[in-house]
């Protein structure tokens, strides 16, 4: 690393990765709504699309990675990605505040408006506020996964698998910061057994929600049409649940980057982003533990 | 622009990419904040034809252009476009030429994100353009995408709500960008309190943006599920409600439209000290202001929907919190005038629309207070008042303020100067025009004329008549702006490099046309 | 008038408008209601206030313009930040907004007060028209604009009350506080009346009250006021205020048609007879959407003549009149229409354009249809 470089910050030549990612988005956008309005060959547009956007991100994050491994990043390169991370986790405490926020609105307002005053004895007689609650008119018909009415639905109890997955999420949490104390002390053993048992942790997390999400639309009549107990509960674990799929599969790359040598004691900032953000997923699996499944 | 960009490249750079590569892969700032401008000008006229076949509908009453459902469309997508298409992209145009330029910094932060920002944009454009070809036509729900309603039509409003998630990805991306900028690229001695205000309310509205693209994104994804998979969150026989997407819209969209003006205050906060070669009045009180504008934003947002029937606590909280905004707003309107009081005023067309926005924002401003009582907005509420008060804070408030930024930087970004003739041909016709096409919608609005209908009762023609002349003149005034842009783009008077007399920060020191790369090596501060 | 209309420019159209301005209104329409006068009051307070506000800021500002110019010599002060005065112009805005929130406050209260009425009526927005059920008189009839097609097209000419004219009004007596129940049954309408002060929002499964008074006797016009579709513009609201005896009148008369109406239900019709009611229920109730041709709008809604449910079983045809299509424009006409206008307009369906099906709907097969539960929700319509 040469001092004159050091002292520059790092400007990247222009590049191909951002137009291709645009074309990704143009395919995925067009395929996706045409699988939605069953318009043939969606599907292929839209799986076209997300190829081109994984092809986009492995050559794009390639490129990081070669510019941090060839010691392009300086301390204040460092700390705009410090900046710009938080930043990111901001929007996305963001993002699931809307759906939070559309829990709390249901539970605490418009449910018992339902069942209040002339909206309920004129359009909804009979309709008892509660929760959890597939609302007042979805009676009649039967949902065609689910086997039954949208309306006779089981809740989901927060003692079963939640719990074990809460156990697996809080534990993941210390594997990965005792990964980290590996490598803030060049321990590589301790970096790589960790990372690997903070990913494992991760995938027996998602396997263990795709079972339970299997149960609940085949045992427990609960789908995503299960009035709007049904939409927030699965709009706010699966979006989780995506969010833990993307931590594990950036943490997957910082095991594969670990075992092939990257990062110093002191110059490792992708390895505490994707930290910062699975403790951040962690912590959004609490607030989801004690609200969606505890506090029924 | 060009010419500046071909002739920095021996900088001992390795060779750029030519013709349509160089944009398409660009990670310099200054071809990106060119992108951006040039994309929000052809949406510009794009959204602005849009406005004059509805101008031009409601001449007469009957129906004689457009079918109801295709008025809809115009609507729905000229005010989608203007918005999201228009001066959001002219802003962040504007970051991207002046934040790195101001700051003293190489450039933005992440060069490459913001090539993806900016390039997502035409994504989203197509997407929203192309429903218009499609069965059923584009979407006709109103830019603010209300269900039900926004869940009974076609294939274009799963294209509109992906269009959305694509703009606000660029958006965060973009604002990701601005603020780490802002607050790791700052040249050495260039501390907060001292940057020029452009970048303090940019700062700001990145800041607004990350806290509320992503609850838009939640919403649109609601109404995506609600449409698509059989969810219920809008649906009161489900046990949802269609009143808590507006809830959810308008914590975005309030914010959204100081999104739309406080980046608008920064460049008029710019230019006027510039023309009356005197400094600000109040930078500090200026940076308080503009903070407690964007916190006050996020508990307003039930302004917009005094008419649901929340309850009377409800009523007077957002009341009273609305009404509170006026107050750091007076102090920049103050700041402003009294940076005027006692200076050396010259009258250059940056000069001209900067007056022009304090006099005629504050118009809106007024009309928005009128609103915001809360009485009077629900006989208001949905009328042409709103649609009045809407185009003085974002015609002569948001476009005015770019026309001005335009003006007063585009010696700096082309080296050459605008033919002043012109602009100020442009700056005559459009605050004339502009007046005409939207005073009488107050009018229009008080009478009881509801807004978004193509078609109206007898006793509001006259006062529609003023405003269809009124829009055919200001349209047609910005092919004016239209020929002084390219004019100096082409050539011209060749610009010193501090252009304007009275100018005073970092990026009137480089060169006319500022080079391709600037500030490689940190500026030192005095 | 009309030579305005055909003016080209701006400065004919501004010129000429200095006339046709002089008996035109710049404020809210004239009150009827003790609310809308409160909001006409409060409306000019704060406009007074704002004007003087502005009067000052920009006399202050245009003075500077004109004596601080460079052009006639003048040199620039170089004073910035003084505390004293940003913080006046801080602290008397908040002063007058206080003033300004006392009185508003008030209003809220007020209008947001709906009890002790004297009578409560239920307002059902549809795409496009109003349903009106009068709970304390058991009157229930729908409401939809009446200006011919032909005036909107520009094929004849418009008369005085051109689109704010209505089939049906609201008639209610005057000086009686009568509380609304607005709801929704399909997208979000909302029920707009400036000269009586009331504006709600209508809610598809929600219902939202409120209230109005009338003073005067009178015909009172408005529109719906939130975008519902392609008709928006399209559905008007009429409101009769009347001296007391001419409502009971009109009660009566009312709740004899609403019998004779029941009747219809019960007998048996011939096919004649029920296209030429049919026809005239589609063309209040159908033809919006799927135009008076049959042939509907490609793309949005489908064309009924040949439709494969216009010419397939009948059941399968009444099953869509009656419960709609979920999720599409396609509404419940079930609880809007009656046994007998919906067998009419099925009928008219079956056997107008190309459909030329030859059957025909009782009334009693609709009633079989909608089964036990739904029957009660019906309106006896007309
Ligand atoms: C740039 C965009 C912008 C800006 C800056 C504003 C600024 C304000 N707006 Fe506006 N507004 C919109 C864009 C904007 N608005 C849009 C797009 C809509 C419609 C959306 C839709 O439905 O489609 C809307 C709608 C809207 C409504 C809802 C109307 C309705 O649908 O019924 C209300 C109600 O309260 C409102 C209020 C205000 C207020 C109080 C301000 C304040 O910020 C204004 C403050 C400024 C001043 C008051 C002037 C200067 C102050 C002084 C000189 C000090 C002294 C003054 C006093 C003491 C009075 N706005
Ligand atoms: C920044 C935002 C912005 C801007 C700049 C404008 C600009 C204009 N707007 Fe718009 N408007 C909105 C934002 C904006 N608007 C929003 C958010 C809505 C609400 C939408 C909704 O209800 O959902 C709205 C709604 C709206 C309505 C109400 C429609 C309705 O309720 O049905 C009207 C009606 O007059 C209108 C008019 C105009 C006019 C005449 C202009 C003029 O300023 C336009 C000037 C014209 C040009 C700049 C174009 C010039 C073009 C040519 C000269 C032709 C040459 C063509 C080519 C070269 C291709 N607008
Ligand atoms: C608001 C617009 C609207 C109105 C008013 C309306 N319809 Fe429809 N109608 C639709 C739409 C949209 C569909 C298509 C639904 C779908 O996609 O399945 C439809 C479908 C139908 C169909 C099925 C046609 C087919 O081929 O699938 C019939 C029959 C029908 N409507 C009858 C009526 C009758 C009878 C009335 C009046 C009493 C009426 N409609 C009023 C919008 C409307
Ligand atoms: Cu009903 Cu607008
Ligand atoms: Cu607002």
């Amino acid at each position: 690393m040469s001092l004159a470089q050091t002292e520059k910050y790092y400007l990247p030549q222009p590049s191909l990765w951002p137009i291709i990612g645009s074309v990704a988005l143009l395919l995925m956008a067009v395929g996706g709504t045409m699988t939605m309005r069953e318009i043939d060959n969606g599907g292929w547009i839209l799986f076209a699309g997300l190829a081109i956007l994984f092809v986009m991100m492995f050559g794009w994050f390639r490129d990081v990675i070669r510019d941090s491994e060839a010691g392009r990043y300086n301390q204040q390169v460092d700390a705009s990605f410090r900046w710009s991370m938080s930043w990111f986790i901001f929007s996305e405490v963001m993002f699931f505040a809307a759906f939070f926020g559309a829990l709390f609105y249901t539970r605490v307002l418009s449910v018992p408006w339902l069942a209040d005053a002339e909206t309920g004895s004129l359009l909804w007689p009979g309709f008892q506020a509660t929760w959890p609650t597939a609302g007042p008119g979805l009676t009649e018909g039967v949902d065609a996964l689910a086997g039954v009415s949208p309306h006779e639905f089981t809740p989901m109890g927060a003692w079963g698998i939640p719990a074990i997955n809460t156990l697996l999420l809080l534990t993941s949490g210390v594997t990965v910061t005792w990964a980290h104390w590996g490598l803030k002390k060049n321990r590589r053993t301790q970096l790589v057994a960790g990372l690997a048992l903070t990913v494992a942790l991760g995938a027996v997390f998602l396997a263990l929600q795709v079972y339970e999400y299997h149960h609940a639309y085949t045992e427990m009549g609960l789908t995503l049409g299960a009035g709007v107990y049904g939409a927030t509960f699965f709009m706010l674990t699966g979006f989780h649940g995506f969010h833990v799929l993307v931590g594990t599969t950036m943490l997957i790359v910082m095991l594969l980057r670990s075992i092939a040598g990257h990062f110093t004691p002191d110059h490792h900032f992708a390895f505490e982003a994707v930290s910062w953000y699975w403790h951040f997923v962690d912590v959004v699996w609490v607030l989801l533990f004690i609200l969606v499944y505890w506090m029924i | 622009m060009s010419d500046a960009a071909h002739a920095h490249e021996a900088h001992g750079h390795h060779a750029q990419p030519t013709g349509i590569m160089r944009w398409l892969t660009t990670t310099n700032h200054k071809d990106i904040g060119t992108l951006y401008l040039f994309f929000s000008l052809i949406m510009l006229f794009a959204a602005g034809s849009m406005a004059l076949m509805i101008r031009a509908e409601l001449f007469q009453p009957g129906m004689q252009l457009t079918h109801p459902d295709f008025f809809n469309q115009l609507t729905t997508m000229h005010g989608l476009i203007m918005i999201f298409g228009v001066i959001m992209p002219a802003f962040s145009g504007f970051a991207n030429w002046q934040v790195p330029l101001m700051l003293g910094a190489p450039d933005m932060a992440f060069p490459r994100m913001n090539n993806w920002a900016f390039w997502i944009l035409p994504v989203a454009g197509i997407l929203l353009m192309v429903s218009f070809l499609l069965p059923g036509g584009a979407v006709a729900g109103g830019w603010t995408m209300y269900p039900p309603l926004f869940i009974q039509g076609g294939i274009s409003y799963d294209l509109t709500i992906l269009a959305v998630h694509i703009m606000g990805l660029s958006s965060i991306m973009g604002s990701i960008n601005i603020i780490t900028t802002i607050l790791n690229m700052r040249a050495p001695g260039l501390t907060l309190m001292k940057m020029p205000l452009f970048c303090w309310t940019w700062l700001i509205t990145a800041y607004l943006l990350i806290a509320t693209m992503p609850v838009l994104a939640g919403a649109v994804t609601m109404l995506l599920t609600d449409r698509n998979f059989g969810t219920h969150f809008f649906n009161a026989a489900g046990g949802g409600d269609p009143v808590m997407f507006q809830h959810i819209f308008w914590f975005f969209a309030h914010p959204e439209v100081y999104i739309l003006i406080l980046p608008a205050f920064g460049i008029v906060s710019q230019i006027i000290p510039t023309f009356a070669r005197k400094p600000l009045f109040g930078y500090a009180s200026m940076v308080y202001a503009t903070a407690s504008i964007a916190i006050l934003s996020f508990i307003v947002w039930a302004h917009h929907m005094f008419t649901v029937g929340m309850p009377v606590a409800g009523q007077l909280f957002f009341m009273f919190s609305t009404m509170l905004i006026a107050v750091p707003t007076g102090v920049k309107v103050f700041n402003w005038v009294a940076t005027m009081w006692r200076g050396s005023l010259t009258f250059e067309t940056p000069m001209l629309f900067a007056i022009a926005f304090v006099c005629l924002f504050t118009i809106g401003g007024f009309s928005g207070l009128v609103l915001a009582i809360a009485p009077v907005d629900i006989q208001l509420h949905d009328t042409y008042y709103v649609v009045a008060h809407f185009h003085y804070v974002l015609v002569s408030g948001a476009l005015f303020s770019i026309f001005a930024g335009i003006y007063y930087w585009l010696p700096k970004w082309t080296g050459h100067m605008y033919d002043e003739t012109l602009g100020k041909w442009h700056f005559w016709l459009s605050v004339i025009g502009m007046n005409i096409v939207f005073f009488p919608m107050h009018f229009l609005g008080l009478a009881g004329m509801p807004r978004r209908i193509p078609d109206y009762a007898l006793q509001f023609t006259e006062f529609n008549q003023i405003a269809t002349v009124g829009a055919f003149i200001f349209g047609f005034s910005q092919l004016i702006f239209l020929a002084v842009v390219l004019k100096a783009i082409r050539g011209g008077a060749r610009a010193s490099a501090r252009v304007w007399e009275g100018a005073e920060g970092l990026e009137w020191t480089v060169p006319s046309p500022a080079p391709y790369h600037t500030f490689e090596v940190a500026p030192v501060l005095k | 008038m009309k030579s305005i209309g055909q003016a080209g420019t701006g400065a004919l159209a501004l010129g000429a408008s200095q006339a046709v301005l002089a008996d035109y209104a710049y404020n809210l329409q004239t009150p009827a209601s003790q609310v809308a006068a409160d909001v006409f009051q409060l409306h000019n307070l704060i406009m007074l206030v704002c004007l003087g506000i502005f009067v000052v800021v920009f006399g202050a500002m245009f003075y500077s313009l004109i004596k601080h110019r460079k052009s006639v010599g003048h040199k620039a002060a170089h004073f910035h930040e003084n505390t004293t005065v940003e913080i006046i112009w801080t602290v008397i805005p908040f002063v007058i907004l206080v003033g300004m929130a006392y009185p508003a406050a008030k209003v809220v209260i007020d209008m947001k007060d709906t009890s002790d009425p004297d009578m409560t009526v239920k307002i059902t927005g549809y795409q496009w028209k109003w349903g009106y059920d009068y709970l304390n008189d058991g009157i229930s009839f729908t409401s939809s604009l009446s200006t011919p097609r032909a005036q909107i097209e520009g094929k004849a000419a418009k008369g005085e009350h051109y689109l704010l004219e209505v089939d049906e009004p609201m008639v209610v007596p005057v000086g009686k506080r009568v509380r609304l129940l607005i709801t929704a049954n399909d997208v979000i309408h909302s029920w707009w009346v400036p000269a009586l002060g009331a504006k709600q929002d209508a809610i598809p499964g929600f219902i939202r009250d409120s209230w109005f008074k009338a003073d005067k006797i009178g015909t009172y016009r408005g529109q719906c006021v939130e975008l519902c579709g392609k008709d928006h513009g399209f559905m008007p609201i009429v409101v009769e205020v009347v001296s007391e005896d001419d409502y009971r009148a009109w009660v009566a008369q009312k709740q004899g048609a609403a019998q004779a109406a029941a009747a219809d239900g019960a007998r048996a019709f011939e096919v004649a007879e029920l296209v030429e009611r049919g026809e005239k229920v589609y063309l209040a109730n159908c033809a919006a959407c799927h135009q008076a041709d049959g042939r509907g709008l490609p793309g949005a809604f489908p064309a009924i003549s040949g439709s494969p449910v216009a010419t397939g079983p009948l059941a399968g045809h009444i099953e869509v009149v009656l419960n709609g299509r979920p999720g599409t424009a396609m509404a419940a006409f079930g609880g809007q229409l009656s046994d007998a206008d919906i067998a009419a307009v099925v009928t008219y369906q079956r056997n107008a354009w190309n459909n030329k099906m030859g059957d025909l709907a009782q009334p009693a097969e609709i009633a079989a249809a909608r089964g036990g539960a739904a029957e009660a929700a019906a309106p006896a319509a007309q």
